[in-house]
């Protein structure tokens, strides 16, 4: 693209934000989460949840079968686990388009 | 059970051998014939599709038009300049997936994407192709993406496990999410589909209160239209998220 197209790009993009056209970034990341509403939301959540905690419980399982610890790294994973699985939920409610500022909020 | 009919909801998921002879003794199953038959479809869509190149497009044209545009567009946005690279991988997922979807329910035939084993494999493949584009990018650099900038360095210990699990917990949520939906969808339809003959069965008052199992197995069919839809576009768009992280790291 040459100069001029670049700056009719950039007068289009001011105009169609004057309008409220699109609010860039999260013009695709508004319809995703959208879909099927609150329990869309709620079951997508329970998924990222779940998932992070059964593999954190799987590796605590087997690491304590491997070290013959036979509890501590399976409880200690579950923990951290649970974490994940919140920082999952966050990220998947905070927007699927744009991980941001991963992690320095959280 | 009235008549002897009883609800075995689980019993469509079972795999046989298709194509006859031919199919056992190659262990070709109708999973596989579905997957053919949706990849021949697609193909048949895209390339029917885009063989007249009118400039007002038409019915077939303006589907595979839509379809392209709609994933070019999701990977552009999602990935950046870099998703045109990954394009065609994002695509060619969604296409399968999609079509998996919807063939399901077409009657008398087999919904493969309900079937953990293809959603799990799928996920791996988007896993493993993210990691190894992360990989190639930007090397060893690639786990910092486990300690994100800014954190103190005593938390490192903490940090990185909770990081680490949840990046081996994408492949799970990404698989469990597809299978889940789409397996559930097909159970509450046999379920309510078995209403209707018990129902039926019984006979007399039977025969009206079966219309409401029906009406509810139209609406159902409706939303599993939609669920297939959404779940093949959500399935492409985490593909494009991962891609994304993988290329720009945080």
């Amino acid at each position: 693209m040459g100069g001029t197209d670049n700056s009719f790009e950039d007068r289009l993009a001011a105009a169609r934000a004057r309008q409220g056209m699109n609010t860039p970034a999260d013009a695709a990341g508004a319809k995703a989460p959208a879909g099927g509403g609150f329990a869309g939301v709620a079951l997508r959540s329970g998924v990222e949840f779940a998932s992070a905690v059964a593999v954190a419980v799987g590796i605590g399982f087997f690491l304590d079968r491997w070290l013959g610890t036979r509890p501590a790294f399976t409880i200690g994973f579950a923990l951290l686990g649970w974490v994940a699985g919140l920082l999952n939920v966050r990220r998947a409610i905070v927007g699927m388009t744009t991980p941001p500022d991963r992690g320095t909020k959280g | 059970m009235a008549a002897g009919v009883a609800i075995q909801p689980m019993e469509q998921f079972e795999l046989h051998h298709a194509l006859g002879h031919f199919g056992a003794s190659v262990n070709f199953t109708q999973a596989n014939l579905f997957m053919v038959a949706g990849t021949g479809l697609m193909l048949a869509l895209l390339h029917y599709g885009a063989r007249p190149a009118a400039i007002i497009p038409g019915r077939l044209q303006a589907a595979a038009e839509m379809l392209y545009a709609f994933i070019h567009d999701m990977a552009v946005d999602q990935i950046g300049e870099e998703g045109k690279r990954f394009f065609p991988f994002v695509f060619t997922i969604f296409a399968f997936v999609l079509m998996g979807n919807l063939l399901g329910l077409v009657p008398f035939s087999f919904a493969y994407t309900s079937h953990i084993a293809v959603t799990g494999a799928l996920a791996l493949l988007v896993i493993t192709i993210a990691t190894a584009v992360a990989l190639r990018e930007h090397g060893l650099h690639f786990f910092s993406y486990f300690l994100p900038a800014g954190v103190p360095l005593f938390l490192a210990p903490l940090i990185v496990p909770i990081e680490v699990i949840s990046y081996l917990s994408r492949p799970v949520s990404l698989s469990v999410r597809l299978f889940a939906n789409m397996m559930a969808g097909h159970v509450m339809m046999v379920v309510f589909a078995t209403f209707v003959v018990m129902m039926g069965s019984a006979g007399g008052i039977g025969l009206i209160g079966g219309a409401f199992p029906v009406a509810l197995n139209v609406a159902l069919f409706g939303f599993e239209l939609l669920v297939a839809g959404l779940q093949a576009y959500v399935f492409a768009i985490l593909t494009c998220i991962y891609l994304h992280d993988a290329v720009h790291l945080h």
